[in-house]
């Protein structure tokens, strides 16, 4: 199992109402679903994917989560899950606004452009960088809007929102970021895992 | 038609109040069922037939000799599998296949009922249904399943039985018939009243029927079953057994010849005041308006887990009203789930071959059953 869903399901507590924001095939759903006692659905904008998800037993919506997610009340749900998707949207920013409307916590998932790799291939290619994570080019890349770890604290500065846990992942080792190590991290790590809230 | 000996009926003696006013007594319900209830009665699902259907979902219709008009989603293995649960169909009440309808005789007058028949809404039709389950002593469906008109009944059943099924499957419908799909019916209607055989519906004594007027209706309502995509790929502008134009207003093209065959075929098996109170029923459908405008108030107090389906080329009722349903449910945290699935068969695709709509139909109730 990857080590992200494990991380994402630490961060969860028992008994809540859980959306899963561009669930993908529903792997991290099912998986929660297993270890969890959590009542999870899921959205997701690809029909080949939704139609997976179903074959899987998982209440899934076809949609679109810049629009979509509008049909929900506030506080729908305990927590929502973004998992490496928030580069993807046009407006990220109405995005988490978004999310902690309809969640009263989410997860956030960002593959760190601040890695020393993806820096030093800008550096010395001069091209945009191509990564194991990140494996397109420029012109034809989903991620649109990429962001550094430390981008991402700056903009809950920016935007307004409580960074409650935040978690680095570097060689598949977990550890917290803070303050003082921001800078060490937004430059090791490959991931950053965001426990966020209003 | 040899009709009667084929068609089981459930007399139903439990008085039915109906919107309009008017309360029938002892009317008859046909019915059909496909494999075979499981001993805690757990495994039943009732589908709901849409404006033409009838209770003969799958396998050959006894009165028609065709094959059932859902052949290709239910059957052994298929997405509705019969091997696996029991399917209960009724014949709609306002219908021709048996159930209570303006052609029955009225005891009053010893004629056909014709438009002494009282007009019918879906809250009508899906509350003549609910007696079936009485009938096999179900507590509780397994699910409940139908595409357009079927779908609206799935809605309004939920609505009127919260607790009567785990799992809903409202198909390529609406919670609310637009002015398009009423003024699609009303061309229907117009086409049917018009046509002198008509008589005010009083054709059965004159031992005639107002076939011209069905056929046109028919012509017309198939058309907005089908997509632009589809007629074109189909039909283009190829001609009817012809090297060329004949200059005339025979069926020169073969989507001429295609719709007159549709709508000749179906005066056979089709009753026209039938065709006029269903369509009605449909039209005056609107589930948001029983609850105050508030759809989400229709769903509140089921906890029944749906799944809506619609389908990218249908232009009758299309995906923003499928949504439409998917959002009143979301705004109350009921269990749904949504897709919308790739196709050029326009609305009809529900009934059509579309594997991956088949596969997902089967997905949702194969994996909700193991729960």
């Amino acid at each position: 199992m990857k080590l992200e869903f494990k991380i994402i399901a630490d961060l969860l507590e028992e008994n809540t109402r859980i959306l899963d924001v561009g669930c993908d095939d529903g792997t991290l759903m099912e998986f929660l679903k297993k270890n969890k006692n959590v009542d999870i659905r899921g959205i997701e904008i690809s029909k080949k994917k939704v139609q997976v998800c179903i074959s899987k037993g998982l209440t899934v919506l076809e949609g679109n989560a810049e629009f979509d997610l509008k049909q929900f009340p506030e506080n729908s749900f305990d927590y929502v899950i973004l998992g490496q998707t928030l580069q993807a949207f046009v407006n990220p920013e109405i995005v988490i606004k978004e999310l902690l409307r309809v969640g009263k916590k989410a997860i956030v998932t960002i593959p760190n452009f601040g890695h020393w790799k993806v820096r030093l291939n800008l550096l010395t290619q001069g091209t945009m960088p191509v990564t194991k994570t990140l494996p397109n080019d420029w012109y034809n890349t989903p991620n649109i809007h990429m962001c550094t770890i430390k981008d991402f604290v700056r903009f809950s500065k920016t935007i307004n929102f409580k960074i409650y846990k935040s978690l680095a992942l570097i060689n598949k080792n977990v550890s917290n970021i803070n303050n003082s190590n921001l800078l060490f991290k937004n430059l090791f790590a490959e991931l950053g895992i965001f426990l966020i809230e209003k | 038609m040899n009709v009667k000996e084929n068609i089981k009926t459930l007399i139903v003696d439990k008085p039915l109040k109906l919107d309009c006013g008017q309360t029938i007594n002892e009317f008859p319900l046909a019915y059909e069922t496909y494999g075979s209830l499981n001993k805690d009665k757990s495994n039943a699902i009732l589908v709901f037939h849409a404006l033409t259907g009838d209770q003969f979902v799958t396998g050959k219709n006894p009165i028609t000799n065709k094959d059932g008009w859902w052949s290709y989603a239910v059957g052994p293995n298929k997405s509705i599998d019969t091997n696996k649960y029991f399917i209960i169909c009724a014949n709609v009440i306002g219908g021709c296949m048996g159930s209570f309808g303006p052609s029955h005789k009225n005891p009053k007058t010893n004629k056909s009922y014709g438009t002494d028949f009282p007009v019918i809404t879906i809250n009508d039709i899906v509350n003549a249904q609910v007696n079936l389950l009485d009938h096999f002593g179900i507590k509780k469906l397994f699910s409940v399943v139908g595409g357009s008109m079927g779908g609206m009944q799935v809605l309004q059943f939920v609505s009127n039985f919260p607790d009567k099924t785990k799992t809903a499957v409202p198909i390529a419908c609406t919670a609310s018939h637009s002015a398009q799909n009423i003024a699609f019916n009303e061309l229907g209607r117009q086409a049917i009243t018009a046509d002198h055989n008509w008589s005010k519906g009083e054709y059965s004594s004159n031992n005639t029927i107002p076939d011209k007027g069905l056929a046109v209706a028919r012509m017309a309502a198939h058309i907005t079953y089908l997509s632009k995509k589809g007629l074109q790929e189909k039909f283009g502008r190829k001609l009817q057994e012809r090297d060329d134009l004949k200059f005339g207003f025979d069926a020169d093209f073969q989507i001429e010849s295609y719709l007159r065959y549709q709508g000749s075929v179906f005066v056979d098996r089709f009753d026209a005041n039938s065709y006029l109170y269903i369509t009605r029923a449909m039209d005056y459908f609107d589930l948001a308006k029983q609850f105050k405008g508030n759809l989400s108030n229709a769903f509140i107090k089921t906890n029944a887990k749906f799944f809506v389906i619609s389908f990218t080329s249908d232009w009758l009722y299309p995906t923003q009203e499928n949504k439409d349903i998917v959002i009143a449910l979301n705004a109350i945290g009921a269990n749904v789930g949504f897709v919308e699935i790739e196709s050029d068969k326009g609305h009809d695709s529900f009934l059509l071959d579309v594997p991956d709509f088949l596969s997902a139909l089967k997905n949702f109730l194969d994996q909700s059953y193991k729960e």
